[in-house]
């Protein structure tokens, strides 16, 4: 959700009043851009939120009822959406983690001099610009397929047998395609923090002999805290929509394993067509989401400061 | 500059002033339609002023997209592709321009199209109140496809009304996945005209129904804890991995590839087996009824039909109505038929004059027999064992099945996964079931 931010009205120096003509202050000039956002932001929210009151299915046009907060109940008091909202976080969480790790890694490789650094740095970037359904359908039948992918052959080359890895472990292989993904994102956002880091506080850590991981957990680490935090929270609200790379791999199956919650309202309104449904549902991820990233701001900044960074 | 737009303009006033149409058409991505597509251009010879729009997606997305159209009446497709399934239900939602009219306004395309012609079933299937809001483009049953040479090398033969023991019988011995070949090959991709369009016609042949009379789900019941057991059994032990991806688009290729022994699926299936541009097996491939269990022969094989309807938020009726009626018409079957190059390739199970025609007997003669039989043989109003209060042998004739059947589906592809039990699975769908008999206020 976008709050407006508050404008001050600066007092300006009011230019010589035409004989005829409007007089508009800045804050007039500012309204139809204002305008413009509430339309396109609030007002579809505060749709979603009418809506989640109605019982509202499209394939029952004749009866739209007002429910109050069945819509709500139905969705809390079921224990199958519990799995779904853990799916939605280990998903997210399992990503970040990994995109962290091997992001921080490729950093502090790319952040070496070597011939043909910005050409890699370019190559790099190239699986981030993938779009996410192009993503699933290369990985699903090119990759992990059992019967003609490459993982397959290569497991077959070396005698063993093929898994079959959206069936059998298929959060792990979104996991691992989202992964795919996001690690570039991660990797740059990285670098870059590593390129400010000041060369001399290196150079005075290893004057005082620190170890390679003293300096690390020392010198780069603190210093890299303000870039960790930028692809925490960017990942996080990014990686809890996923939705492509789940429709175009696994359709959030077997069963619910990989059905995260975009998954899920997708379902509802456009497999059930029960618009109250998933306008409750909506609501919900809304605040789920809002609160996730205000704790993980709160988190990662006190970590921050206790580290003295 | 200013010269060029309103030349521009002209001639886009012009061109509407000359009567040309563009219609837009929605349908599903099997081969018959695409062929349907491919056509277009024979179309445009008979009616020059209409051009066609495709929007060609696979089923389960198709659905969406239309359902989604022409529920909220935004009117983007002219001419809808629409399942048995949903014809009578869009019918008595207003969504369909009835027919019935437009064929008496129009007797010229009326005498050619014989509707007379198109087979009873099917037409009764498709009309509301008498009157009728879709034709067939093709209708299906479901029948057993199996493989010659495996099975003579296996040193077996398949009887013509075989039961699911034999067939998994068959499969332990024809399996041999180090070779790539799969002992059977059956739908698990999950979805309500997917993997549940199989199932229940197993849970049927079982003894089991979605529902009894009082429309309390009946999934916790031993005839469902069978068939599912026997299903993921036999595709776990005798299948081909990764099966839960398979649909009927896949497990086509697996078996016009010859890596299947068997496969049972739908009747249409047929003609590509035996059509050698989409084919390896043409030579070897054998036809069977579909498989009976051990609870009764009702509704062990569904019955189908995709049709063409008008959506009621259409602006071009009548363009619409001049494609929908060549499309279905015999005309156009004999037409594909020339393109092709084989009888065996025409849209099968809506005419009788194609099952009377020389030519198709010949071409098609190893399974159009079996195929108009199993169609004339699928009962809608008595699909299972003990009474039911719906229609649909392979799916519940109320508007909020699909929810049920796509979520009901992606239990069992749980089950057939490992990710959850076979018991699990029931359970989540019985709840869903009963679930969906309370809202949609059928349980009393």
């Amino acid at each position: 959700m976008t709050t407006a931010p508050s404008v001050p009205v600066t007092a300006t120096h009011a230019p010589p009043a035409p004989k005829r003509g409007i007089r508009l202050t800045p804050a007039a000039l500012i309204w139809p851009a204002m305008l413009y956002l509430i339309l396109t932001t609030q007002v579809p929210f505060f749709m979603t939120v009418y809506y989640s009151f109605f019982r509202y299915n499209l394939v029952d046009p004749s009866s739209r009822p007002f429910i109050g907060l069945a819509n709500y109940q139905n969705l809390l008091t079921d224990p199958q959406n519990l799995r779904i909202l853990l799916n939605t976080v280990v998903l997210a969480g399992g990503t970040l983690i990994l995109t962290l790790v091997i992001g921080g890694a490729l950093a502090l490789l790319l952040n070496r001099e070597f011939l043909g650094r910005a050409l890699l740095r370019t190559l790099l970037i190239s699986s981030f610009l993938v779009m996410p359904i192009v993503t699933a359908v290369i990985w699903k039948n090119m990759l992990l397929s059992p019967t003609s992918g490459f993982f397959a052959w290569v497991s077959q080359s070396l005698g063993l047998t093929p898994i079959d890895w959206l069936g059998q472990a298929p959060m792990l292989s979104v996991i691992m395609m989202i992964t795919w993904e996001w690690t570039p994102f991660a990797a740059l956002i990285l670098l870059t923090g590593l390129q400010s880091l000041p060369d001399d506080q290196i150079e005075a850590a290893r004057l005082d002999g620190a170890s390679p991981w003293q300096e690390f957990q020392h010198i780069v680490l603190p210093h890299w805290m303000q870039a960790i935090q930028v692809v925490v929270l960017m990942e996080t609200i990014a990686l809890l929509q996923v939705y492509g790379e789940i429709y175009g791999s696994t359709s959030g199956g077997p069963g619910i394993a990989t059905t995260n919650l975009p998954y899920f309202i997708y379902q509802k309104a456009f497999a059930e067509y029960n618009i109250g449904l998933a306008s409750a549902a909506g609501v919900l991820t809304v605040i789920f989401t809002n609160i996730l990233a205000v704790y993980l701001l709160k988190l990662i900044s006190r970590r921050a400061s206790s580290q003295g960074g | 500059m200013k010269r060029l737009s309103l030349l521009s303009l002209v001639l886009a006033v012009s061109s509407t002033w000359a009567g040309a149409q563009t219609i837009t058409i929605a349908t599903v991505n099997n081969p018959d339609m695409v062929t349907m597509q491919s056509l277009t251009p024979e179309f445009n010879k008979k009616y020059p002023g209409i051009n066609v729009k495709w929007v060609v997606l696979p089923e389960n997305e198709l659905r969406q997209k239309i359902t989604l159209d022409v529920a909220s009446g935004a009117g983007s497709f002219d001419l809808a592709t629409v399942g048995v399934y949903e014809v009578p239900i869009w019918a008595k939602n207003g969504w369909l321009t009835s027919l019935t009219p437009l064929f008496r306004q129009n007797p010229t395309i009326a005498s050619a199209y014989k509707l007379n012609d198109v087979l009873p079933s099917v037409r009764s299937a498709l009309t509301v109140n008498g009157q009728l809001y879709a034709v067939p483009f093709y209708a299906e049953s479901s029948m057993t496809f199996y493989n010659r040479d495996l099975f003579r090398a296996a040193g077996l033969t398949m009887p013509q009304n075989p039961t699911w023991q034999q067939l998994q019988t068959f499969a332990a011995k024809i399996h041999k996945p180090a070779s790539g070949v799969y002992g059977i090959c059956l739908r698990g991709l999950p979805g309500w005209g997917e993997n549940m369009a199989f199932i229940t016609t197993m849970v049927n042949t079982f003894g089991g129904r979605w529902f009894d009379q009082n429309w309390q789900a009946q999934l916790n019941t031993p005839a469902w804890k069978n068939a599912l057991t026997f299903y993921v059994n036999t595709l776990k032990q005798y299948g081909p991995p990764g099966a839960t991806s398979n649909g009927f688009t896949e497990n086509l290729t697996l078996m016009s590839q010859g890596k299947c022994g068997m496969w049972v699926d739908a009747t249409v299936a047929a003609g590509f087996l035996s059509d050698p541009g989409s084919s390896k097996i043409t030579k070897s491939v054998g036809f069977a009824n579909a498989p009976v269990g051990p609870g009764t022969p009702r509704g062990s094989n569904w019955f189908w039909s995709w049709n063409l309807a008008i959506p009621k938020s259409t602006k071009q009726q009548d363009a619409a109505f001049k494609f929908l009626t060549w499309a279905t018409s015999p005309e156009y079957i004999s037409l594909v038929a020339r393109t092709k190059g084989t009888w065996a390739a025409v849209p099968p199970g809506t005419r009788t004059s194609t099952y009377n025609n020389a030519n198709y007997k010949k071409a098609a003669g190893a399974f159009s027999g079996l195929v108009l039989s199993s169609i004339n043989r699928a009962d809608v109003t008595k699909p299972t064992k003990d009474p039911v209060p719906y229609t649909g042998i392979q799916y519940v004739s109320i508007p909020q099945f699909q929810a049920l059947g796509t979520q009901v589906g992606q239990y069992m592809a749980g089950a057939l996964s490992g990710q959850t039990s076979i018991d699990q699975a029931l359970k989540q769908g019985q709840d869903a079931a009963n679930r969906i008999a309370k809202e949609g206020g059928y349980q009393k």
